[in-house]
């Protein structure tokens, strides 16, 4: 087995410690942040040990120290017993410690057995790489991480590309691995196959760290739990059996959480967006979107779920003029908007929450007033015979600042130097306060804290009761089933089903109709298997 | 004319557009796009001129141009590596710098009369082939035929090595090579140094090789700005970087040498009987290598491939979805 | 001993670190951390002129007294600044979209040729009124200028060129191109350059006036020099306070955010490059029409459209600002003529540039001493 660096089992010494990993008093502050405050954490070998914690609470920032990214303004870290320092990532993959980052780390024009091999002393000089092929095609039968060694990264799924991940910690003879929301990008019977991988993984005497902020997958996979919140562990190391879902909210939040919403009825209007038949190419130019047909009404919110990279983002960008389209139409209130320009959208009442804020819907460094104006600058008043009418959009700017809570000294702040709930805030008071009869939210509470989300949602369900038409694209299934009036599923740019979303906590058998769509079976196929249907 | 001697010659003038874009390539590729390649070159061609009249040494002359044009390259990497500013600005910066450098260090050189150049001779058999053995392997200057060698190593290099691998990852997606312990800073400073040593080499080659003297900011006349053109053309490939170079430094020669006979392929010719049109002909190379970069460019859009990823992006370590 | 190794423990709980901006800097701090990095650079300059041969406090002195000495040659300090300040109008424009047009050289040569095309091609007699004379070339002069940012332009929106390389190779067609005229068919009795130009293409300068203000006898600054305020002030309104401005500022700092905002992006580029190069142009028509008086290459593109680049990036892209900092940069280049080594007001520029730009580290980032003993 190639594992250069570590002997995987020590020498059979007689007292084992108890723990692989051993964390005491690790503080970590960053400017204007105390991101870990004497934070403790354990590790015994062959656990899977979920740690959770909102958005922010620092177990990112934990972990990062854990694999040499960052180093620790106090505490010490041991490794089987043994205090150790980390300057590097690699100090801490040379102690069996191996990190998968929540955005993959491979590099999408190298092959999968580059991207192995990369860092390592191995090869020395001359890539031979067809010997290391097959190596590494006999690691993943081990674990049962088949991908094709030979594949470039690019043109791997999601799924795979994760498999080439853990394949790369375990080729570095990684005892322990560190998985950073590894579940946020899968389909429900994809999230399956990794967890019986992880427990193949255990049984062969490997360790695992999961973060998470999910409950149910933590109820479902972890041996034990740590809990951080705002930097501070509020559950060391509790067995994960016997926690219920509202224990483990309240730990991590601090408080009882409202888990549904109150959504008020709402009489369906008429059809607002309806998209017909519509194709559209990718940033390659390969086909992205192959015949989507959905329609939006008034007074409503509508859900598009699908795993990460099955033509969401097409769709929105087709919807909003951003991309072109290339057969098919979209009509909004009966009128062509595919196809024309963006301005067109936005003079006709679209509005549109993208789905990465800093790089999409906002300039970094023009003002907090620069920004808020950014879908409405031609138009009177704030615009006059060419000309922009600056008091009367920095009187603007401070009316949404204090309607919509954004927490900024002035409105002349470069928006880089909000938070990422403030600039969210910035955004949806742009977007909601044109009272827009029609809106598309592409992940709009990705990377919130959960009073942020709640925010959030709240403002959603606001609109749909003024009356607005919502399509909502998100990831978070959870986050649809709570909002959403229906629910489309997308795969490989087409539309696998439709199912209605009744008030009240959601059955199983609906969650997994939704689960086998967003692996690719349609609707009618499930319906004739006979599995139970609902909507 | 002979076309033979025209080529023979345009591939020794070619020499020196390939040195500065095989540098520029390796630079590109590890992320950081250095635009001070012809300020570079002037303080190659002004160092290597100067050090071998006051020690009449070409060898040694050459060796202190690639140092020093890799050394002043240190203060674009200092800029845009650790100080994460504009690598576009960063780049004019230099050339502005090193122009003036040179110029100030340079005073009175053209004036210095001759020296000794880099030794000239042909390839035993290899200069017997006929056509290819007359251009390619006949009185050139042994870094002409360095260029040779160096076409199909940098291209081993960049696809077939360890190093080389690392190379392209931190030019690709730089936070995956630093949470596998490649040292994303390290390897770009040392990439900028190379692509500056390059670039002094390219120098060198002009001022004692190709056409040698020190002519102030003609002696380069443009070439370094060529360079970082052909590499967009190149597609960050030394091999086609060489069949740009080449075909450039052809050109060049072409438009000196045209002007010299009265005939021209039995007709009278042209550009001799109305040297103005001359000016017409200096222009080419610059208009070629807009040509140039508008094929190179549409070839990125058709086949949607193009610059290192991370190209022009400064590395922040923790940013980055960390 | 002792105290050495108490001293050294003491050192070693201070360490520098260096942490991102959280909140803006006062209004003060970006200005003086310009200033300091000019400072600098004349210092690092000064220990170059040294070790070149100079002596860089008689340099620097030299420049003082040739450049602001008496009425005189501040009014030639003028007169050497309007051309700056036209080309770093025109690089401020286009940099403030991230459009790295480094072509205002030949954007500027050209709209010289544009402009003595007017005169040298005899269209007009040459007895015809200023008044259809001036506005006549400063048309002329300002096409020259846009078509030839219109190429680079072009071929960035449509083929996604990269307009540096190509504008840059602009600059030496255009000083080719107007070599040929001079050479071929305007050249004045086999000189390099054109017949002078009749007094009626000339633009006012100060010294016209003499006879009524004896005061101004001598004074050559043009009427250049109103061209550039105006242009400077017309320019801030327009990047500031109109919806076009706004448009040009937010594909300069985010093109995704502008797509999604809507603005025509592939259109912008060519307006703004043809805005800028209009801006050169005209930069190179009041210097043939106001100071050379005749169409010739070596005054002309003498490096006023780089020196451009530097000045619109040490005014931080702020038109006002252009017009002070061009003529400090005026001054440079004309006491630059006279030291020695000649290359020296180069290697200064690029001094000054290489330092701003490091310094623009210390707005984004703050450097602190801090005490690790006390963070506990």
């Amino acid at each position: 087995m190639a594992q250069p660096n570590l002997p995987n089992n020590p020498d059979p010494s007689p007292a084992q410690p108890p723990f692989v990993v051993e964390m005491r008093g690790i503080v970590k502050r960053f400017p204007g942040v105390l991101a870990n405050d004497h934070v403790d954490f354990e590790l015994r070998p062959g656990e899977i040990h979920a740690l959770l914690g909102e958005n922010g609470a620092g177990k990112s920032t934990l972990m990062n120290v854990l694999a040499g990214l960052y180093r620790q303004d106090s505490g010490v870290i041991k490794i089987n017993g043994v205090p150790v320092t980390f300057s590097s990532p690699r100090d801490a993959i040379n102690a069996g410690i191996g990190m998968i980052h929540q955005h993959f780390m491979l590099v999408p024009s190298q092959t999968v057995t580059e991207n192995i091999l990369l860092g390592l002393d191995n090869p020395r000089f001359i890539l031979n790489l067809s010997r290391y092929d097959s190596k590494i095609a006999e690691l993943g039968k081990q674990f049962g991480l088949e991908v094709d060694p030979r594949a470039k990264i690019w043109q791997l799924s999601v799924g795979e590309q994760q498999r080439v991940e853990i394949l790369k910690m375990l080729y570095r003879g990684a005892n322990v691995l560190i998985m950073d929301e590894p579940t946020a990008v899968l389909a429900p019977q994809e999230i399956e196959g990794l967890f019986s991988i992880l427990r193949s993984m255990t049984a062969q005497g490997k360790s695992i760290i999961f973060i998470s902020h999910k409950l149910n997958e933590i109820t479902a996979i972890a041996d034990r739990v740590t809990v951080l919140r705002r930097g501070k562990v509020t559950a060391a190391g509790q067995p994960a059996r016997g926690l219920t879902r509202q224990q483990l909210a309240n730990l991590m939040v601090g408080r009882d959480v409202i888990f549904n919403l109150e959504k008020k009825p709402v009489q369906r209007g008429e059809v607002v967006l309806d998209i017909q038949d519509v194709h559209a190419d990718n940033d390659k130019g390969l086909p992205a979107l192959r015949g989507v047909s959905i329609n939006v009404c008034a007074g409503e919110i509508v859900g598009l779920a699908g795993v990460a990279g099955n033509g969401q983002r097409e769709l929105s960008q087709v919807i909003t003029g951003l991309r072109k389209c290339k057969q098919g139409r979209i009509y909004l209130n009966g009128e062509t908007v595919s196809n024309r320009s963006v301005i067109f959208g936005i003079q006709r009442g679209m509005a549109y929450i993208p789905e990465d804020r800093t790089h999409v819907g906002t300039a970094p460094n023009l003002s907090v007033t620069d920004n808020v104006i950014m879908r409405k600058y031609r138009q009177s008043p704030i615009s006059q015979y060419g000309l922009l009418n600056m008091p009367l959009a920095v009187k603007y700017a401070n009316e949404l600042k204090q309607a919509y809570d954004i927490i900024v000294p002035h409105v002349s702040t470069p928006v880089r130097l909000l938070s990422g709930g403030n600039l969210q805030r910035v955004i949806l008071a742009r977007e909601i306060s044109g009272q827009p009869q029609f809106m598309v939210a592409v992940q709009p509470t990705r990377g919130l804290d959960v009073g942020a989300i709640e925010g959030v949602h709240r403002l959603l369900l606001a609109q749909r009761e003024a009356g607005a038409a919502i399509l909502l694209i998100s990831e978070e299934l959870e986050e649809l089933l709570s909002l959403s009036d229906r629910i489309y599923v997308i795969y490989e740019g087409k539309i696998m089903g439709e199912v209605k979303i009744e008030p009240g906590e959601p059955d199983p058998g609906l969650i997994e109709t939704i689960g086998l769509m967003m692996t690719g079976t349609p609707l009618e196929q499930i319906e004739q298997q006979g599995v139970r249907v609902h909507g | 004319m002979d076309l033979i001697i025209v080529l023979q010659a345009g591939v020794a003038t070619g020499t020196v557009l390939l040195f500065a874009t095989i540098g520029e390539i390796l630079a590109e590729r590890s992320g950081v796009m250095n635009l001070g390649v012809e300020g570079m070159m002037l303080i190659g061609a002004m160092s290597a001129f100067s050090t071998t009249i006051a020690t009449g040494n070409p060898w040694l002359g050459v060796l202190v141009a690639m140092l020093f044009a890799g050394l002043i390259s240190q203060i674009h990497a200092f800029i845009t590596i650790t100080l994460q500013a504009d690598q576009v600005v960063s780049g004019l910066a230099l050339t502005f710098l090193s122009t003036g450098i040179s110029l100030v260090l340079g005073e009175g050189l053209s004036k210095a009369g001759t020296v000794s150049l880099m030794p000239v001779f042909s390839i035993p058999v290899l200069s017997q082939i006929p056509i290819l053995g007359p251009i390619f392997f006949t009185r050139h200057s042994i870094l002409v035929y360095f260029g040779y060698i160096l076409v199909p190593l940098s291209w081993y290099y960049i696809n077939r090595t360890r190093p080389g691998m690392h190379l392209r990852a931190v030019g690709e997606y730089p936070a995956a090579a630093d949470a596998l312990g490649i040292n994303v800073f390290r390897m770009r400073y040392l990439y900028v140094f190379v692509g500056g040593v390059m670039a002094g080499l390219a120098g060198a080659t002009i001022s004692l090789a190709v056409s040698p003297g020190w002519f102030s900011e003609l002696t380069t006349a443009g070439q370094g700005w060529i360079a970082v053109g052909l590499v967009i053309f190149a597609q960050w490939d030394p091999v086609r970087a060489a069949v740009g170079s080449y075909a450039f430094g052809a050109l060049r020669r072409l438009i000196l040498d045209i002007q010299g006979p009265t005939m021209l392929f039995g007709f009278a010719n042209p550009f001799y009987y109305n040297p103005y049109w001359g000016f017409f002909l200096q222009m080419l190379p610059y208009a070629f290598t807009v040509i140039v970069l508008v094929i190179g460019s549409r070839e990125a859009m058709r086949k949607r491939i193009g610059a290192p990823a991370a190209l022009g992006v400064p590395y922040i370590r923790g940013e980055r979805g960390l | 001993m002792a105290e050495k190794t108490k001293l050294f423990t003491r050192i070693k709980f201070y360490r520098i670190r260096i942490e991102p901006r959280l909140s803006e800097p006062p209004a003060w701090y970006p200005p003086l951390i310009s200033v300091g990095a000019l400072i600098l650079a004349l210092i690092l300059g000064g220990i170059l002129i040294k070790l070149a041969g100079g002596d860089p406090i008689r340099s620097y002195a030299h420049i003082a007294k040739a450049s602001f000495g008496n009425i005189g040659v501040i009014s030639d300090t003028i007169v050497k600044a309007t051309p700056i300040l036209m080309t770093a109008l025109a690089c401020s424009i286009a940099f403030r979209m991230k459009l790295w047009n480094i072509g205002a050289e030949g954007q500027f040569i050209m709209g010289a040729f544009g402009a003595s095309a007017i005169v040298l091609t005899k269209v007009l007699p040459p007895e015809t009124s200023r008044w259809v004379f001036i506005p006549l070339m400063m048309l002329a002069g300002m096409a020259g200028g846009a078509i030839w940012g219109f190429i680079p332009g072009y071929l960035k929106a449509k083929f996604n060129v990269n307009e540096i390389i190509s504008s840059l190779m602009l600059n030496y067609i255009a000083v080719a191109w107007v070599n040929f005229w001079i050479f071929a068919v305007w050249t004045e009795a086999g000189f390099q350059m054109s017949p002078k130009f009749p007094l009626n293409a000339w633009l006012p300068r100060l010294t016209d006036y003499a006879q009524n203000i004896p005061a101004l006898s001598g004074l050559t600054t043009h009427m250049g020099l109103l061209f550039g305020i105006l242009a400077a002030v017309i320019l801030w309104l327009v990047v500031f306070r109109s919806c076009w401005g706004y448009e040009i500022r937010l594909i300069g700092d985010n093109p995704q955010a502008a797509r999604y905002a809507g603005v025509n992006i592939a259109k912008n580029t060519l307006l703004v490059m043809m805005l800028s190069g209009a801006l050169a142009g005209l930069g190179g028509m009041s210097e043939v029409s106001g100071m050379v008086h005749r169409l010739q290459t070596a005054p002309i593109a003498a490096g006023y459209g780089f020196t451009g680049i530097i000045v619109a990036w040490l005014s931080k892209l702020n038109p006002l600002a252009i017009i002070f900092v061009s003529i400090l940069f005026g001054a440079l280049i004309l006491a630059g003529r006279e030291i020695q080594p000649s290359g020296v007001p180069k290697m200064i520029q690029g001094i000054i540039l290489v330092c701003l730009i490091a310094s623009d580290f210390l707005l984004r980032y703050r450097v602190r001493i801090v005490n690790t003993a006390e963070e506990k």
